[in-house]
C-alpha cells in the first residue's frame, strides 16, 4: 500500500475533528436503532416500561430524523463555481436586516440607519480587497459590473471619458457577459482583440504584448476561470497594459473569496466581484473603480452610488455581501488548505478507480475547489443527471445541457477536441462540502461512467465500427 | 416555495434514460443481420443500431443499440428500440423523430436533434440489412436536394438548421449562408422553411 499523500493526511485529521464534533457517538445510534425496531412493533405495552419508556419518548424526534435520513440521502453539492449556499451568518445577518427598510437617501431616522449600514458595508467590502471605500460601486450582479465597463467604450459622450481609445482587448476564455458584451461592442464599431490560451488555460504574455497597438484602451482578462478554476497572472498584465496606456480590467467574480485579492499589488484599475459566489446573496455584485479612472454610468436616473449607478440601493444585498466578505476574512485561508486536500483526493481517487481520464486546467495555477475532467467515451449531460439521480450536483460544459450545440468555449480555448469537451464535468467544492461528500463521489463516479461507456458507440474497444461500414 | 423542481424531460424520458432498455452489450454485432451507424463524436451525438430480421417476413425481431450522447439521445435509442420491435422493414423505414418524440411524451425543443439520428441509423441498419441479403435493389438513399446552388445548401441543411433551431429566413441564413448570393431560392427556401417547422415542431 502506498503511503498516504498529504491530501489524505489532512482529511483524516478532517475526519478525526467531525468524530469528534459529532453529538452522535456510536453507542447512542446503536440504542436508536433498537429502539427504531422495536418502535415499529405492534406490542409496545408488554414491554415497554418505566426507564426504557421515557427513553423511547425523549428521542422519538431522534428517531424519526433517522428514519427520515435513512429515506432521503443527504444531497451532495459540488457546484460552488455556480453558486453557493448563504453562509448561516449571511442569512442572520439578512433576516435581521428585513426589519430594515429605509431608503439611504433619506433624510430621515430610517434613511440614516440604512445610509450608516450600506457605508459600513462598503468599507468592509473594499478592506477586504485594499481599496477605499470610496472606489467601491454596488451593482446588481457581476455580470451587471462587468457591463458597465466593457460599455464605456460606447460612450460618446466626451464628458465622461474624453478621447478614450476605442479598441479592447480580451480572451477566448471569459465569462460570457463579458465575451458577449466584446461581440455587441464590436457591432457598435469597437476593435476587439482576443488572447489565445495554452492548454493549460493561461494566456500568453508575449501575445498580448504583440497586440498591444496605441489604440487600446482596454485590456479585461479574469483573474480565474470559473470552468478549469486557471488563474492568470493579473499584475503581470496589467503591467503590460499600464506600459501601453491601456486600463486594466479583471473579472474576479471567482478568485475573489477563494483566493487573495488586493487592487493595489495587482494594479488594476476596475476589479469586479458577486455576492452569490462567496456564500453571500444574489442579485448583489460590486465594481472597484480605481480613484481618477474615467467612468460612465451604466444604468442612469439616479445619484445613488455618487452618480455612478442609479437605483435605490439593495440595502439587504449589500449587508449580505458584507457580511459574506467578514466570513471569508475569517474562513478562506483555512478552507483553501482544506479544500485543496479534497481535490487532491478525488483526483487520485479518479485516476486509481476510472480508466481514460484527462483533467483540464493548470495543474498549479489553479482554484483549489475546482475539478474539471473529461471522460471521454462519455456525454457530460449524462453524467451530471445520473450523478443527480445520485444526489450529487456537478455542472458540465457539455453543448447539450446548455441548449446550444457547440462544447465549452474554454476547453476548446485550451486546445482540447471536441469529444473530451463532450465529455467533461466540473466539480466545485465549498465550505460545505466533507471528506464523507467526497468518497460518495468516488463510490458512485466509477459506476456511472462504466454505465455510461456500456452503452456508448465512443467506447467500443474493436473492430466494430469496420463491421458497420 | 416548491420543494423541487420539474425534470426538463417527460417522465417517460426519465423512465428510459434511469433504466434504458435493448442496450446492445459488448463490442460485437456479428450475430444481427443489419447494422447502422450515424452522427459523429465532435458534435455531441452518435448512435448505432442493430437489428435481427425475419427474411421470411421481413419484420424486426430484435433491436439493440449504442449511444453517445446526451439524456434525449440515449432515451430516443432507447424508445426507438421498443417501437420497431415486430415491425415490418417498410414500417420502420418511415419512422420519424416526430415519432420518437411523440412516444416520449415530447422533447424540449432545442433537444429535437438529439433524437434524429436514431432513425437515421435504423434506416442505415435496414439498408445494410439488405446490402448483406444481396437486395441492393431495395436500398433506399435519402437523396439531398441543393436549394441553395450559390451556396450549395441543401434541404436537409435547411432541416437540420430548423431542428437546430431556425424560426425565420433570416435566422436560417445565419446558420446556413442560404440566399446570401443571388438571393434567387428565397422562395422555394421559405416553403421548405415551414414544412420543417411544421414536420418537426407543429408550428
Amino acid at each position: 500500500m502506498r503511503p498516504p499523500s498529504q491530501g489524505e493526511a489532512v482529511l483524516q485529521e478532517g475526519i478525526r475533528n467531525d468524530a469528534i464534533l459529532s453529538n452522535s457517538p456510536g453507542f447512542l445510534n446503536r440504542i436508536y436503532f433498537i429502539l427504531f425496531i422495536y418502535g415499529r412493533e405492534q406490542y409496545l405495552s408488554a414491554w415497554l416500561f418505566g426507564v426504557e419508556y421515557s427513553i423511547f419518548n425523549m428521542h422519538r424526534a431522534r428517531i424519526t430524523e433517522i428514519e427520515q435520513s435513512v429515506m432521503t440521502p443527504r444531497q451532495i453539492y459540488f457546484d460552488h463555481n455556480a453558486t453557493t449556499p448563504l453562509h448561516p451568518e449571511v442569512k442572520k445577518e439578512m433576516v435581521a436586516a428585513m426589519e430594515m427598510f429605509g431608503n439611504p437617501s433619506s433624510m430621515h431616522t430610517f434613511g440614516r440607519q440604512a445610509r450608516a449600514n450600506v457605508e459600513d458595508a462598503r468599507v468592509r467590502v473594499a478592506q477586504f480587497m485594499g481599496a477605499d471605500e470610496s472606489e467601491i460601486v454596488f451593482t446588481g450582479s457581476g455580470s451587471e459590473a462587468n457591463n458597465t465597463v466593457l460599455s464605456l467604450f460606447v460612450c460618446g459622450s466626451s464628458q465622461c471619458i474624453p478621447g478614450m481609445k476605442q479598441t479592447i482587448i480580451t480572451s477566448r476564455i471569459e465569462h460570457p457577459c463579458v465575451l458577449e458584451t466584446s461581440k455587441c461592442l464590436m457591432h457598435r464599431g469597437v476593435g476587439v482583440k482576443y488572447l489565445d490560451v495554452d492548454p493549460y488555460g493561461k494566456i500568453d504574455l508575449q501575445q498580448l504584448d504583440d497586440l498591444m497597438t496605441d489604440d487600446v484602451g482596454l485590456v479585461s482578462v479574469m483573474m480565474a476561470n470559473n470552468e478549469i478554476g486557471t488563474i492568470q497572472d493579473i499584475a503581470a498584465i496589467a503591467a503590460i497594459a499600464h506600459r501601453n496606456g491601456a486600463y486594466m480590467h479583471t473579472d474576479a467574480v471567482q478568485a475573489f473569496g477563494k483566493i487573495p485579492v488586493d487592487v493595489r499589488s495587482l494594479d488594476v484599475d476596475f476589479l469586479t466581484i458577486s455576492g452569490h459566489k462567496i456564500y453571500g446573496p444574489k442579485g448583489i455584485g460590486a465594481l472597484y473603480v480605481r480613484k481618477g479612472t474615467p467612468y460612465c454610468p451604466f444604468i442612469r436616473g439616479g445619484h445613488q452610488e455618487k452618480g455612478r449607478r442609479a437605483g435605490t440601493e439593495n440595502t439587504l444585498g449589500i449587508l449580505g455581501l458584507a457580511r459574506a466578505v467578514d466570513m471569508r476574512v475569517a474562513e478562506m485561508e483555512a478552507e483553501e488548505d482544506r479544500l485543496q486536500a479534497y481535490r487532491q483526493l478525488l483526483r487520485e481517487g479518479i485516476e486509481d478507480r476510472i480508466d481514460d481520464v484527462f483533467f483540464n486546467g493548470h495543474p498549479a495555477d489553479s482554484l483549489a475547489n475546482t475539478l474539471n475532467v473529461s471522460f471521454p467515451g462519455a456525454e457530460g449531460e449524462a453524467i451530471l443527471l445520473y450523478l443527480d439521480l445520485e444526489g450529487i450536483a456537478v455542472s458540465t460544459g457539455s453543448a447539450c445541457a446548455s441548449g446550444s450545440l457547440d462544447p465549452s468555449h474554454v476547453l476548446l480555448a485550451t486546445g482540447v477536441d471536441a469529444e473530451r469537451a463532450h465529455g467533461s464535468i466540473r466539480i466545485s467544492l465549498g465550505r460545505d462540502n466533507t471528506p464523507e461528500d467526497i468518497y460518495t463521489l468516488l463510490d458512485v463516479l466509477p459506476g456511472v461512467i462504466r454505465q455510461i461507456r456500456n452503452m456508448s458507440t465512443a467506447y467500443m474497444k474493436g473492430g466494430i465500427h469496420a463491421s458497420v461500414r | 416555495m416548491l420543494q423541487s423542481g420539474e425534470w426538463a424531460y417527460t417522465e417517460k424520458l426519465k423512465e428510459h434514460f434511469m433504466a434504458p432498455k435493448n442496450i446492445l452489450q459488448g463490442d460485437s454485432t456479428d450475430d444481427f443481420d443489419g447494422v447502422g451507424m450515424e452522427g459523429n463524436l465532435q458534435c455531441g451525438d452518435q448512435m448505432l443500431v442493430a437489428i435481427k430480421v425475419d427474411k421470411e417476413k421481413e419484420v424486426i425481431t430484435d433491436c439493440k443499440w449504442k449511444t453517445y450522447g446526451c439524456a434525449s439521445a440515449i432515451a430516443s435509442t432507447s424508445i426507438l428500440s421498443e417501437m420497431v420491435k415486430g415491425m415490418t422493414l417498410d414500417r420502420a423505414f418511415n419512422v420519424s423523430p416526430k415519432d420518437v418524440a411523440k412516444e416520449l411524451g415530447g422533447l424540449p425543443d432545442h433537444k429535437i436533434h438529439c433524437s434524429v439520428l436514431g432513425d437515421k441509423a435504423l434506416r442505415a441498419a435496414i439498408n445494410n440489412f439488405f446490402v448483406r441479403n444481396g437486395r441492393e435493389d431495395r436500398v433506399r438513399k435519402e437523396q439531398a436536394k441543393i436549394v441553395c446552388q450559390c451556396m450549395n445548401v441543401s434541404d436537409h441543411d435547411i432541416e437540420e438548421a430548423v431542428i437546430e433551431g431556425a424560426r425565420t429566413y433570416y435566422e436560417l441564413q445565419e446558420r446556413t449562408k442560404i440566399g446570401t448570393v443571388c438571393g434567387q431560392c428565397r422562395e422555394e427556401t421559405e416553403v421548405l422553411l415551414e414544412k420543417f417547422k411544421h414536420i418537426h415542431f407543429g408550428a
